[in-house]
C-alpha cells in the first residue's frame, strides 16, 4: 500500500469518503463493506439499515477477535474467586493472561486467581488420541492446589474438532468434588462472527449454572445488578464508589472485580442497570423472564451520563430519600467535573474523534466528547450487532443467519418459587409513562450528525484512508490499530484497555478522560515530524559560515 | 500478595496443568519471524482471533504497528476445509496491500482439520492469485507442538525455499539471528560490518520494528530483508545460525538444499558468547578482526571487572527461551554470579543438558528445567530464594512478591521500553546487560541499606 502523503479533503463529501474507502476492493469485497458503510441520515423514528454481525472477509485486515476472547477474555476473565482453565494449547491462554487490565481487589485474604494463567497445554498426542483425560486430570490438579469454589473451563479451537465433551468432563468432577462447581464453555474460536458470540456462549453458562445458587437475602434497600461492567482500568470502582455514596447496593457486577457468590446471588437483586448491552442484554432478559427483575439500560461513561443514569435507577425505586440522595451526589461531584471541563474545552472545543470500538462502546464515549465539545465524525462497532446501531426495536427485524443459529438461545420460563415481579403492572405503567423506558437502548446511530460515517467492522486498510481523508484530532480503538494511526501523525487512544489510564466511568473518570484527550491531542510531539532541514531544504552554499 | 495462591510446597509434580507458562505458542513466532521479511505480510491460516491475539502481543512488546491478515475461519471452514478462504485472502490481500511477499503459517486449527499448504498455494498459483513478482511462502505451526520459539524457526527455515544455487558463490555469509529484538539484528550487522565480513542477515526486523515517527505510515517499513537477499543466501560461502533453537533448522536446510555449509552457534549474548560469534566470523572470511570491536570488548571485560564485587556469588532466578537463555546462564557464570533456577517452557531435552554443563563448577545446585512453567520456579524462588530475577514483565509478579530485584529481559516485555532499541548482544550489548543488572542490584541495596550504611561512593 502506497504511504500516505495525500493532503486532508478540505471539505470532505461522505458519499466521496465512501467511494474512496471502496475503490481499492475486489469487486465482491466491495459490495459487502458497501452494505457496512453508512452515510448517517439523522431522520426521524427511523434510522437508515446497516449490514452488522456478518463475516469478515478473508484477507483483510480486521480489528476483530475470537469467539474464546469473547468468553473467556471479555466475559470470564475479570472474575476473580473462580479458577479459568483452557483446554487447549497453550497459546490461547497464554494471551488472556492479564492483558485486558481488568483490576481486582480481593481484599488481604480473598481469593483472587486473576493473576495465574491455567492451562491444559494440549499437545500433538491429545489431539490424535483425545484431551479428555488431560482435562479431567488438570481440573484435579488444580482442584487439590487451589481447593477454588468454582472451576470454569474453556474450550479453544481444536477441542471441539476432536470432539472432547468438556461438559460431561466438567459433569464428573463437579460430582466427584461436591465443593466445587465445575462448568465449561464450548467457546471455539472458529464460532460466530467475532467476540460477540463468545459473550452470549459465557453468559448463558453463567446464567445456567451460577446464578440463583445462592438464595440468602443480601442487606440494602436498594439492590440492583450492574450488568456490563468489566472494571477495566478500575471504571467499577468508580462505580461502586457513586453506589455506595448514593446508598445503592450493587449485588452483583457482571463481571468485572466479580465473584461467584455475587453471580449466585444475582437474582435476589431488584432491577438491573445494563451498562454494555451488547455483550450483555440477554442475561437481562433472562433474570426478568425467570425472576421478575426489569431491567433498564444506563451509562456511566460521561458525568451527564453518570447523573442521568442515577436518577434513573432512583426513579425506578421511587423513594424520596434516595432521589434526594442522588442529587446531593450528583451537586456534590459535579463541581470538580465543571472545573476541569471548563479548562480543558479551551482547547478541545471544535476538535474532531473517530472512534471504532465495542459494541456499545463506541456509543458511550461518544457522551465524554461532547462533554468536552469535540464532534464524532465516524464511528462504528468491531462485533456490534443492527439493533447496538439502529435501536432495539429492530431486533424482531434482524435476519438470523447460520452463523448466529449456531449460537445457543436459553429458553427461560419463570422461577416456580422464586419468580416474583418487582412492581406491579400498573406501577411499570406509571414509570413508562413518567418517561421510564424498561427493555430498551438507543443506537448509535441515531445519536451521530447527519452525513457522519458509520462504519461496521472497520479493518486496517480503511481506518488509514479515513484518516488520511478526514483528518480526526483523535481517533479511538483497539492496541493493534494504535502505532498505525500515530505514524500518520494522528494521536491514538485506546478504548478496550485505556492504554494505561483509566478509570473512565463516573464523575472522576470523565474528569481522567477529560485531562487524558486534553494531553493527547495537544501534546508537542505531533509538531516533530519534520526535521528543521526538512521543512526548508535548499542549500545556498557549502562550509560557508553565515 | 500478588501470586498469593503459590504454595512454597511441591508435593507432586503436575502432569496435566500449566500454571503461569513460560512459553506461547508457535504462529506468534512465525508471525515476528515474517515480518522480518521486507515488504511481507504474515497470514495467519485459522480464526481471526489467532490472528488478533499475535498481533496484540507483539504490538503490546514493539509498540509498533504489526500488520497481519487472516483466513477467518467460520464453523463452516472448520468443517470442510480453510483452502476457499485461504485462496480468497491471498486475492484480497495482493489486490489491497499489495506485498511482495505472503507469509503463510498455520494454526491448531487448520492443522486439526489438516489442510494442505503447498497444495493451496499450488492452487492459488494455477488460478492466477498469485501476481507476477510475487511469492506466497508457507511454513506449518501447529501450535500444539513445541513452543513461539519453534513457529519462529519453522517459518525461518520457510524463508530457505526462496535461496536459489547460480553455482556462482556471492562472497557473504548467511547469518539467522534468531529471535531477537531488531536493536540487537543491527548490532550484529553492524559487528559483522566492523569485522569487514558481507553478509545476508535473515530474518532482520530491524527498520521494521523500531520504525520512526514522521507522519508517515508505511505498512511495510524500510527494513527487512530482500526477496533477492534471501535467493542470493543459496550462493553464500556458509551460514552462521546463531541458537540451535530458533536457527539450526534453517541453516541445515540450507546446507542440504543448496550445499551452504553452516555452522551453529550460541546466540551472542555475553563475552564468551560474542567471542565465539567474532572468532567464527573471522574464520570464515579469513580476516583480521578490526581493532574497534577489540576495543568493545576490552570495555565489556573491563566493566565485568569494575562491577565483580557487587556480582560474586549473587543467586539469580532465570527465565525465557531456550538460546536466549544458554548464553545468558553462561554470561552469568562467566561474571562469577551464580544461576541457580533456569526455566523454559519450550520443549528439548538437551537445554538441561548445556545449562547443567554450563553451570557444573558452580557452588549452588542449579534447578534446570525444560517445558517448566513460571508457577515452579516461583515455589524454587520460595525454597531457595535468589538476589535477582531475570525474565519477561510476567515475572514482576513474583518479583514483588518475593521482593527480589527483577531485570526485564526477554519476551514478552509490556509494561517497560527500550528493548526495540538498545541491542544486548555482542559487547555492546553486555555492558547495557551489565549496566541493568547493576541498576538492580544496587537500587535494592539502596533502598534496604539502614542510614548508617548508606553510602554515596558504592
Amino acid at each position: 500500500m502506497a504511504t500516505m502523503t495525500k493532503k486532508k479533503m478540505v471539505q470532505w463529501d461522505p458519499a466521496d469518503v465512501k467511494a474512496e474507502l471502496l475503490s481499492k476492493y475486489p469487486p465482491k469485497v466491495a459490495r459487502k463493506r458497501a452494505k457496512q458503510i453508512m452515510i448517517n441520515e439523522a431522520l426521524e423514528n427511523e434510522t437508515p439499515e446497516i449490514t452488522a454481525n456478518v463475516r469478515t472477509t478473508p484477507g483483510i485486515i480486521t480489528m476483530r477477535g475470537c469467539t474464546y476472547a469473547g468468553c473467556k477474555g471479555v466475559i470470564m476473565g475479570p472474575t476473580r474467586d473462580i479458577v479459568n482453565l483452557v483446554h487447549g494449547p497453550i497459546g490461547c491462554s497464554f494471551y488472556a493472561w492479564l492483558t485486558r487490565r481488568n483490576q481486582t481487589d480481593a481484599g488481604p485474604d480473598g481469593d483472587n486467581f486473576i493473576n495465574y494463567c491455567m492451562s491444559t497445554d494440549m499437545q500433538d498426542s491429545d489431539i490424535i488420541f483425545g484431551g479428555e483425560k488431560k482435562l479431567a486430570q488438570a481440573i484435579q490438579e488444580a482442584y487439590d492446589l487451589f481447593h477454588p469454589k468454582s472451576i470454569a473451563v474453556f474450550a479453544t479451537c481444536p477441542v471441539g474438532l476432536i470432539g472432547d465433551d468438556i461438559h460431561t468432563v466438567a459433569k464428573n468432577m463437579k460430582e466427584k468434588f461436591g465443593d466445587c462447581n465445575v462448568y465449561a464453555f464450548s467457546c471455539e474460536g472458529y464460532k460466530g462472527v467475532s467476540q460477540s458470540a463468545g459473550h452470549h456462549i459465557a453468559n448463558n453458562q453463567v446464567f445456567r449454572h451460577i446464578v440463583g445458587e445462592n438464595d440468602e437475602e443480601k442487606p440494602g434497600k436498594f439492590k440492583i445488578n450492574l450488568l456490563g461492567e468489566y472494571n477495566i482500568g478500575g471504571d467499577g470502582f468508580e462505580i461502586d464508589r457513586i453506589f455506595n455514596k448514593c446508598g445503592i447496593t450493587n449485588i452483583a457486577t457482571f463481571s468485572g472485580n466479580s465473584t461467584y457468590d455475587q453471580f449466585a446471588s444475582a437474582h435476589t437483586a431488584d432491577l438491573n442497570a445494563v451498562m454494555c448491552h451488547r455483550s450483555i442484554n440477554y442475561v437481562a432478559d433472562m433474570l426478568e423472564t425467570k425472576y421478575g427483575i426489569p431491567w433498564i439500560k444506563v451509562n456511566f461513561i460521561g458525568a451527564e451520563a453518570t447523573a442521568k443514569s442515577l436518577r434513573k435507577i432512583a426513579e425506578y425505586f421511587g423513594d424520596k430519600e434516595l432521589i434526594d440522595t442522588v442529587e446531593a451526589v450528583i451537586a456534590e461531584e459535579m463541581p470538580a467535573v465543571d472545573e476541569v471541563v471548563s479548562d480543558v474545552r479551551i482547547r478541545t472545543d471544535g476538535k474532531t474523534a473517530m472512534m471504532f470500538v465495542g459494541g456499545s462502546r463506541a456509543h458511550h464515549y461518544k457522551e465524554l466528547f461532547n462533554e468536552m465539545g469535540m464532534k464524532t465524525i465516524s464511528a462504528g462497532y468491531e462485533f456490534g450487532h443492527r439493533d447496538d446501531y439502529e435501536g432495539r426495536q429492530v431486533i424482531p427485524n434482524l435476519k438470523v443467519d447460520a452463523d448466529s443459529r449456531n449460537i445457543e438461545e436459553l429458553v427461560i420460563e419463570a422461577d416456580e418459587t422464586r419468580y416474583r415481579p418487582r412492581k406491579t403492572e400498573k406501577e411499570m405503567k406509571a414509570l413508562e409513562k413518567a418517561g421510564l423506558q424498561f427493555k430498551h437502548y438507543d443506537g448509535l446511530a441515531p445519536d451521530m450528525d447527519n452525513d457522519t460515517l458509520i462504519i461496521d467492522d472497520l479493518n486496517q486498510y480503511e481506518a488509514e484512508k479515513l484518516v488520511e481523508l478526514m483528518k480526526p484530532d483523535i481517533f479511538c480503538a483497539g492496541i493493534k490499530e494504535k502505532y498505525s494511526i500515530q505514524k500518520l501523525g494522528v494521536p491514538m487512544k485506546q478504548l478496550h484497555s485505556y492504554d494505561s489510564g483509566g478509570p473512565y466511568a463516573g464523575f472522576k473518570g470523565a474528569i481522567n478522560f477529560y485531562n487524558e484527550i486534553d494531553r493527547l491531542v495537544n501534546s508537542k510531539v505531533w509538531s516533530y515530524m519534520k526535521a528543521p532541514w526538512q521543512k526548508n531544504p535548499q542549500l545556498s552554499a557549502a562550509y560557508i559560515w553565515e | 500478595m500478588l501470586l498469593r495462591h503459590t504454595p512454597k510446597e511441591i508435593p507432586t509434580e503436575r502432569k496435566a496443568l500449566t500454571i503461569n507458562p513460560a512459553k506461547t505458542c508457535q504462529p506468534i513466532g512465525a508471525m515476528y519471524a515474517a515480518l522480518g521479511i521486507h515488504g511481507c505480510l504474515p497470514h495467519s491460516h485459522g480464526s481471526q482471533g489467532c490472528c488478533a491475539y499475535h498481533r496484540s502481543a507483539l504490538t503490546r512488546h514493539y509498540k509498533e504497528p504489526i500488520s497481519a491478515a487472516t483466513s477467518s475461519f467460520t464453523e463452516g471452514a472448520s468443517v470442510f476445509g480453510g483452502q476457499a478462504n485461504l485462496l480468497q485472502a491471498i486475492n484480497n490481500i495482493f489486490t489491497v496491500y499489495e506485498p511482495d511477499v505472503i507469509a503463510v503459517h498455520t494454526t491448531c486449527l487448520s492443522e486439526t482439520i489438516g489442510d494442505d499448504l503447498k497444495q493451496i498455494r499450488l492452487k492459488a498459483q494455477n488460478e492466477g492469485k498469485i501476481p507476477e513478482g510475487k511469492y506466497v511462502i508457507g511454513a506449518p505451526t501447529p501450535s500444539y507442538v513445541g513452543s513461539h520459539v519453534t513457529g519462529f524457526s519453522n517459518m525461518v527455515k520457510s524463508m530457505t525455499e526462496f535461496a536459489e544455487t547460480t553455482g556462482k558463490k556471492n562472497g557473504k555469509v548467511n547469518i539467522i539471528p534468531g529471535w531477537v529484538e531488531p536493536a540487537d539484528m543491527e548490532e550484529i550487522k553492524r559487528m559483522a560490518k566492523l569485522t569487514g565480513v558481507k553478509t545476508i542477515l535473515f530474518p532482520d526486523t530491524s527498520g521494521v520494528l523500531n520504525a520512526p515517527l514522521t507522519g508517515e505510515y508505511k505498512m511495510f517499513p524500510d527494513g527487512g530483508t530482500t526477496v533477492a537477499e534471501l535467493k542470493s543466501a543459496g550462493d553464500s560461502v556458509g551460514t552462521l545460525a546463531l541458537g540451535e533453537w530458533c536457527s539450526a533448522d534453517a541453516a541445515r536446510e540450507l546446507d542440504k538444499k543448496n550445499k551452504v555449509p553452516c555452522n551453529v552457534l550460541d546466540m551472542p549474548f555475553g563475552l564468551k558468547a560474542t567471542d565465539r560469534f567474532v572468532d567464527a566470523l573471522r574464520k570464515i572470511a579469513g580476516v583480521t578482526v578490526s581493532d574497534e570491536l577489540a576495543l568493545e570488548r576490552g570495555q565489556l571485560v573491563d566493566l565485568i571487572s569494575d562491577m565483580h564485587q557487587y556480582f560474586y556469588h549473587k543467586k539469580v532466578a532465570l527465565v525465557g527461551d531456550p538460546d536466549q537463555l544458554i548464553s545468558m546462564t553462561e554470561f552469568l557464570v562467566s561474571i562469577d554470579m551464580c544461576p541457580v533456577h533456569i526455566i523454559t517452557g519450550t520443549p528439548g531435552k538437551k537445554f538441561e543438558k548445556r545449562i547443567r554443563e554450563i553451570t557444573k563448577d558452580m557452588p549452588f545446585e542449579v534447578n534446570v528445567k525444560a517445558k517448566g512453567d513460571m508457577f515452579l520456579l516461583h515455589q524454587w524462588m520460595k525454597n531457595d530464594p535468589v538476589d535477582l530475577l531475570i525474565g519477561n514483565s510476567y515475572c514482576k509478579y513474583m518479583a514483588r512478591d518475593e521482593d527480589v530485584p527483577l531485570v526485564r529481559w526477554g519476551f514478552p516485555i509490556l509494561d517497560r521500553q527500550g528493548h526495540q532499541y538498545f541491542p544486548t548482544v555482542g559487547y555492546k550489548g553486555g555492558l547495557r546487560l551489565l549496566e541493568k543488572i547493576l541498576e538492580a542490584l544496587l537500587d535494592r541495596k539502596d533502598r534496604d541499606d539502614p542510614e548508617e550504611k548508606f553510602e554515596l561512593v558504592l
